[in-house]
């Protein structure tokens, strides 16, 4: 019970501490929580049970006026995403040792309060408690982009701002009308909000999923909500580019996973074909897009559009394997999103360039680099024995399962994805090298000691991923029981 | 009664420190004058209701808080102000107890039982506020608005003179409780004119609480007054008004529910759509904040209408968050804008560089303003909308959605020039210990009334 607490409170304390800090103290003290966060959730997910329930659980009242719960928990969905928040956390901060940042307390302190917010979304049990953590997300990431950005940031970010924000109101007024149907005094619990939500009528529930169905397809975002993304990717610092990519995007698939998909189940069953056909034009679209680009950061972000695209297909087709995939490729996809904006980063400080047609080379001066940067490029192109290949795998089987047509098209994913990667590849670190890549240095110790362990991560999960399927396994499988007659048809 | 009381003394102990000679001492006289009426409302809490004056005063729990938040309020303006008495020194007393009878005024437009009295507390509160904006003599905008704010005023006194000379030949009494009393006993055999002055008193007050379409004289009278006298009337005089408006309706007047809901509704929407549309037109801060404070009355407005008689606890917590945002908006738009008298978004071009105390100050303000959370704002529109979907107002709640988010667009033009624009003059801007313990006082009762609404919520309810 005290675990969950400190999860989600430890990095604020340590954020507010931080600004009694001079900036070179405060960069260690950042790094050091976000390592003490890392070995709590790594204790939890060693002891944790193989059970449905959550765990840990907190429930103390916030609010009474208005049936505000202060409830968290942990169960085998959340215990992975919270792996992932509390294992890119302090590789994001050593990520940016490698450089000067100015007013470095307020940016560590942001880094840190994002992470409270992103593992109480993750752990929340309460629909106005997971509300809240979700827009407070927001605040942070928007100012990391704001202060620390790029060209034109002023403009992008305030896009980036609203449209995340008119999606989470839409989900806020949707949220705030199931409550209303809760019995009794109202509730937000979780479980109660489900009971209300699947005993609507069917056009209501099919209001309510579109309300929420938005929220979560611009965070993640799916095709046509995508739009705030490449840009907003692209000008972000390279740690707030992480930390949307690597973490924040996953809100909106756990927000579909906790609190689409077993609250409105009619709906769902009503417009689920709908998203997933969305997901897989935002496959191919991204993909096709990111195959044209020049810019390697740009195109990194299309990459993640094409991915996360896959996933929230899987999601949507309500079977087992459709959501564990999603579940395993988030954790992939979080890893190794990371490292190639990473390797992006790496590669335009050094070149002052992120155009793909000025580098080449690279191979020639920086062995070390390229052959990380291949281990990544393999993960993120899902070959067999990298951490992609199983969620892949698994996310394709679903989405081939439900729909023939849709499967195979969604499975292109895997070529376009190759020949956007290669040739990536093929422009960055083969051929010549040129007056920018000449004088091109390896690899530092530093960013070795962030970039070792991710690969040896990529090989282990993509080697033996079952510990991890095994975390989620029941609480996907209890999440859902509803549609066992739907998905019996199926099969 | 005791704080009115303790007011009232504070007001006249102000006039003659001109010719005792303590003039120096006079906000903090006045504060700490505040602060023990706030204490003595403390004691009256919760105790036995009793009336004044012939039944034309009472305080009961809902008066007491509004009074409260009216005192408190006025502590932190006080404070926020004390530097700009000191800048411009002439007519200090004056101006401290014309503010202090200002207050009185809207301390009687919170807890009055009698619509005499109504009429009294407003005019006491005018008549200060006319020559509070016109304060700055030198300044030919002050003057105009001065002279707008009277001309405006005096027509809505009007309206609502006539209103209540039209309810009084119907019911043939003043009192609001008999009133109410009367409109159940005659439900169905209520003279014509009684409508009639129904919907002039509608019309009076609209005009106090600057709702659309009565609102025109808003922007020009905010935009041209000093920046600190702005201050007061978006926030003290804000407070009056709309307590005013709720007893008015929620008492004297719910038995006609019916013959006033539609037009309220209407008010509503226009005033949540046009002001908050106007104000991404605007360029200069000041009117940005004119035309923000009456899109907020819209959202007050939407709570009223979806439950007049239930909604005082949402009134109330959304007016104390209102309140404590704009003191802290104003606040850092008082020091940014120096001696100029028209400030534009510019003046705030990377004022997190050059102070970032007031910058952190403005935006959690702003963020506040906009309804992000956890700040307070987003409490008072989250209760507002809850409600009005408990009570089956979700189209309005829709409307109330999308003008939130218009909303977000002007607050944010202020933050992203604090933090992304260069800043037009490199150097640090200097402010004093007090206004940098305000700063920091203000973010805190942020934090306490985002954290800790039922602390705020279970006066009321």
């Amino acid at each position: 019970m005290f675990i969950t607490i400190f999860l989600v409170f430890f990095p604020l304390l340590v954020a507010l501490l931080l600004f009694a800090f001079k900036p070179a103290q405060a960069k260690m003290l950042a790094l050091v929580a976000s390592i003490v966060e890392l070995a709590v959730s790594l204790y939890l997910a060693v002891v944790f049970p193989k059970t449905d329930l959550a765990q840990y659980v907190v429930d103390i009242p916030w609010v009474r006026a208005f049936g505000l719960h202060f409830a968290v928990g942990i169960d085998g969905i959340s215990l992975l995403l919270v792996l992932l928040t509390t294992l890119l956390v302090p590789f994001i901060i050593l990520s940016s040792f490698n450089r000067t940042i100015e007013k470095a307390s307020t940016f560590y302190g942001l880094i840190l309060v994002m992470q409270m917010a992103l593992i109480g979304v993750f752990c929340a049990l309460d629909g106005l408690l997971f509300y809240l953590f979700w827009e407070v997300a927001l605040i942070p990431i928007y100012f990391i982009c704001l202060i620390w950005g790029g060209e034109d940031r002023g403009r992008i970010t305030f896009k980036f701002f609203v449209y995340t924000l008119a999606g989470s109101l839409f989900m806020l007024v949707a949220l705030v009308y199931v409550y209303f149907q809760t019995p009794g005094t109202h509730t937000f619990a979780i479980q109660a909000l489900y009971d209300a939500g699947r005993a609507l009528p069917v056009y209501e529930q099919g209001l309510i999923f579109w309300a929420m169905f938005v929220a979560f397809a611009i965070k993640m975002p799916v095709f046509p909500f995508h739009t705030w993304q490449p840009d907003t990717y692209t000008v972000a610092p390279t740690q707030g580019t992480m930390l949307l990519s690597g973490i924040m995007l996953k809100m909106g698939i756990y927000g579909v996973i906790r609190w689409l998909l077993p609250l409105v189940p009619a709906g769902v069953e009503a417009w689920g074909f709908t998203a997933v056909v969305l997901s897989v034009i935002g496959i191919i679209y991204a993909s096709c897009i990111a195959i044209v680009q020049k810019d390697f950061k740009r195109l990194i972000a299309y990459s993640s559009v094409a991915h996360v695209g896959l996933i929230s297909a899987g999601a949507f087709t309500l079977s087992t394997i459709g959501v564990q995939g999603a579940m395993i490729q988030m954790l992939s996809h979080g890893i190794v999103v990371f490292a190639l904006f990473y390797i992006v980063d790496i590669i335009s400080q050094r070149t002052q360039t992120r155009t793909l047609s000025a580098l080449g080379g690279i191979r020639t001066v920086a062995p070390v680099l390229t052959t990380v940067f291949v281990i990544v490029m393999l993960g993120s192109v899902a070959l067999p024995f990298t951490s992609g290949f199983v969620g892949e795998f698994l996310l394709i089987n679903s989405v081939f399962q439900y729909h023939g047509v849709l499967g195979a098209v969604a499975g292109l994913t895997i070529i376009l994805g190759a020949v956007y990667m290669l040739r990536t590849f093929q422009q960055s670190m083969s051929g010549e090298t040129n007056t920018v890549t000449a004088g091109f240095a390896d690899l530092t110790g530093q960013e070795k000691l962030v970039l070792y362990p991710i690969v040896l991560l990529i090989l282990v999960i993509g080697i033996y991923p079952a510990p991890l399927l095994e975390i989620s396994e029941p609480a996907v499988a209890s999440l859902l029981k509803i549609y066992s007659n739907l998905s019996a048809s199926v099969k | 009664m005791n704080a009115l009381l303790v007011i009232c003394g504070l007001s006249i102990v102000s006039l003659l420190a001109e010719i005792a000679n303590f003039k120096k001492w006079l906000t903090a006289i006045a504060i700490i004058g505040l602060l023990v009426a706030t204490a003595t409302l403390a004691l009256e809490w919760n105790g036995e209701v009793e009336t004044y004056f012939s039944h034309m005063l009472v305080f009961d729990n809902v008066a007491l808080a509004f009074t409260g938040l009216i005192a408190v309020v006025s502590i932190l303006w006080f404070w926020m102000a004390s530097d700009y008495f000191q800048a411009q020194p002439q007519h200090r007393t004056e101006r401290t107890s014309l503010v202090i009878f200002a207050i009185v005024g809207a301390i009687l437009m919170a807890s009055y039982n009698n619509m005499a009295m109504l009429f009294l507390g407003i005019e006491i509160l005018s008549l200060s506020l006319y020559v509070l904006a016109g304060s700055n003599k030198e300044s030919l905008l002050s003057i105009e608005a001065a002279f707008k704010y009277f001309l405006m005023g005096s027509f809505a006194t009007g309206f609502l003179l006539m209103g209540i000379a039209l309810l009084y030949g119907a019911t043939g009494s003043f009192d609001i409780g008999t009133i109410a009393l009367f409109i159940t006993e005659h439900n169905h055999a209520l003279p014509s004119f009684f409508y009639a002055g129904v919907l002039l008193l509608l019309v009076g007050l609209a005009f106090k609480i600057s709702a659309v379409p009565f609102h025109f004289w808003a922007p020009d009278v905010y935009g041209g007054a000093p920046t600190t006298v702005t201050a007061f009337m978006s926030t003290v005089v804000k407070i009056g008004a709309l307590a005013a408006f709720y007893r008015m309706f929620s008492i004297g007047l719910v038995g006609t529910y019916s013959t006033w809901s539609t037009i309220l509704m209407v008010i509503t929407v226009l005033t949540l759509v046009l002001p908050n549309i106007t104000a991404v037109y605007q360029s200069h801060v000041k009117r940005i904040l004119a035309y923000s404070s009456v899109g907020h009355v819209g959202y007050i407005l939407l709570a009223f209408t979806a439950d007049p008689t239930a909604s005082s606890g949402v009134i109330f917590y959304y007016l104390a968050s209102y309140a404590v945002s704009s003191i802290a908006a104003f606040s850092v738009l008082h020091l940014v804008e120096g001696n100029s008298e028209s400030i534009t978004i510019e003046y705030f071009n990377g004022l997190f560089k050059r102070n970032p105390l007031l910058a952190v100050g403005l935006t959690i303000a702003l963020l506040s303003l906009a309804g992000i959370p956890p700040f307070p704002g987003f409490f008072g529109k989250y209760m507002v909308f809850a409600l009005a979907i408990a009570k089956g107002y979700t189209p309005l709640v829709i409307v109330a959605v999308v003008t939130s988010l218009i909303g977000v667009y002007y607050y944010f033009r202020v933050i992203i020039a604090m933090y992304f624009q260069a800043p037009q003059q490199a150097t640090p801007l200097p402010v004093s210990g007090s206004q940098r313990a305000l700063t920091f006082v203000l973010i805190v009762l942020s934090f306490v009334l985002g954290i800790f609404p039922d602390a705020v919520l279970s006066l009321i309810q």
